[in-house]
């Protein structure tokens, strides 16, 4: 069975907004707990390099094209390149290179 | 006539907070517009049509979080992992609206709370607690009003124009989403040994569990490894008091 996107967008929205509300309106003292406090600080870049990878490679019509885009970015966002520049040099680089691959 | 003439004055003030935060919205919506775009492709992608990118964009204003919810929609998995899956992408916000809440004035009218609460991303939690606190929603409110549409018009005009564009420059987009991540998570990585060793082992057992364990959604995958390595960094290297915070002023995404 095909489930509804429309409710998928709902329920994703209600997680979203308690996520983001419920903190601001219930919860005004800081979590006590260590183990806690530690989990949620190392959760959003476990999450993102999860997400990451291999999905990179598997995006591009070339897994060549996509591991280069993800040395270039982690190149150039250590070298402390904003959010906008990374995220455009990784797609100029899946460009010229499955560019220069079609053509050889 | 005293009365009206401070209220006067305040409606002045929320309106140069507003249109101060609007300014500092703009490049943050620019940014935006173009990230949603790949993400309006993954969106399409994931079967959505160009009306349900712009409303996944508008109510989950989160570039990872919404990724992630597409890769639940193509898998066709159940709404509790959707529920489990939102939950688990977008837990840092949680983190940053507890951040935030210290930031607001203690008096700050529950109205205040619900609206900027709708909105904490990466960069206009940035640009929020930037600035001097108390908090001013009204300088959240001029951030949202540039940066939310940019977000969802994006998203949809992805679906849409991702079928006009040829297949190599789609190819090319699509992985904006993903530089964007990296953007994300190198800064921190270069300062925090723990981060550093984490993001290369989270690459490689992604990696292996994608491979081993190939009948596991990518959302499921991504759930359980991020809850089982973020557990085994928080008890062996658990975070000092003072770090455990969002820290102001880092480079962040959606």
């Amino acid at each position: 069975m095909r489930h509804n996107i429309w409710l998928y967008i709902a329920v994703m929205a209600v997680v979203c907004y308690a996520i983001r509300v419920l903190p601001l309106t219930l919860l005004r003292r800081r979590i006590q707990n260590r183990f806690l406090r530690s989990f949620l600080y190392y959760v959003p870049y476990v999450t993102l390099s999860v997400m990451t990878f291999p999905s990179i490679i598997e995006a591009t019509r070339s897994p060549v094209a996509g591991g280069a885009a993800l040395g270039l970015g982690v190149l150039l966002a250590w070298m402390g390149a904003g959010l906008f520049p990374v995220a455009v040099s990784c797609c100029a680089i899946v460009f010229a290179l499955e560019w220069f691959l079609a053509a050889a | 006539m005293k009365r009206e003439a401070v209220n006067l004055r305040v409606l002045k003030r929320h309106r140069v907070s507003f249109a101060r935060g609007a300014r500092d919205g703009v490049p943050i919506g620019l940014g935006y517009f173009a990230v949603a775009f790949s993400l309006g492709i993954a969106a399409r992608n994931a079967g959505l049509n160009a009306a349900q990118g712009f409303f996944i964009s508008f109510f989950g204003m989160a570039s990872a979080g919404e990724y992630a919810a597409l890769t639940v929609i193509a898998a066709n998995a159940s709404y509790v992992e959707m529920a489990l899956v939102t939950l688990i992408a977008n837990a840092r916000y949680l983190l940053m609206s507890f951040a935030l809440s210290q930031r607001f004035d203690p008096a700050a009218p529950l109205r205040h709370r619900l609206l900027v609460g709708y909105c904490v991303t990466d960069e206009l939690f940035g640009i929020a607690i930037a600035q001097p606190a108390p908090l001013d929603p009204w300088h959240s409110y001029g951030s949202y009003a540039v940066a939310i549409p940019c977000w969802a018009t994006g998203t949809a005009v992805g679906v849409i124009a991702g079928n006009l564009l040829p297949g190599r420059a789609v190819s090319a987009l699509s992985v904006a989403l993903f530089g964007m991540f990296l953007a994300v998570v190198v800064p921190p990585a270069k300062k925090d040994k723990v981060i550093r060793f984490f993001v290369p082992l989270s690459f490689a057992a992604s990696f292996a569990a994608s491979r081993l364990l190939p009948a596991l959604s990518g959302g499921t995958r991504t759930i359980l490894l991020t809850l089982l390595l973020s557990g085994l960094a928080a008890a062996l290297f658990p975070v000092p008091d003072d770090e455990s915070q969002p820290k102001e002023g880092r480079n962040h995404e959606a």
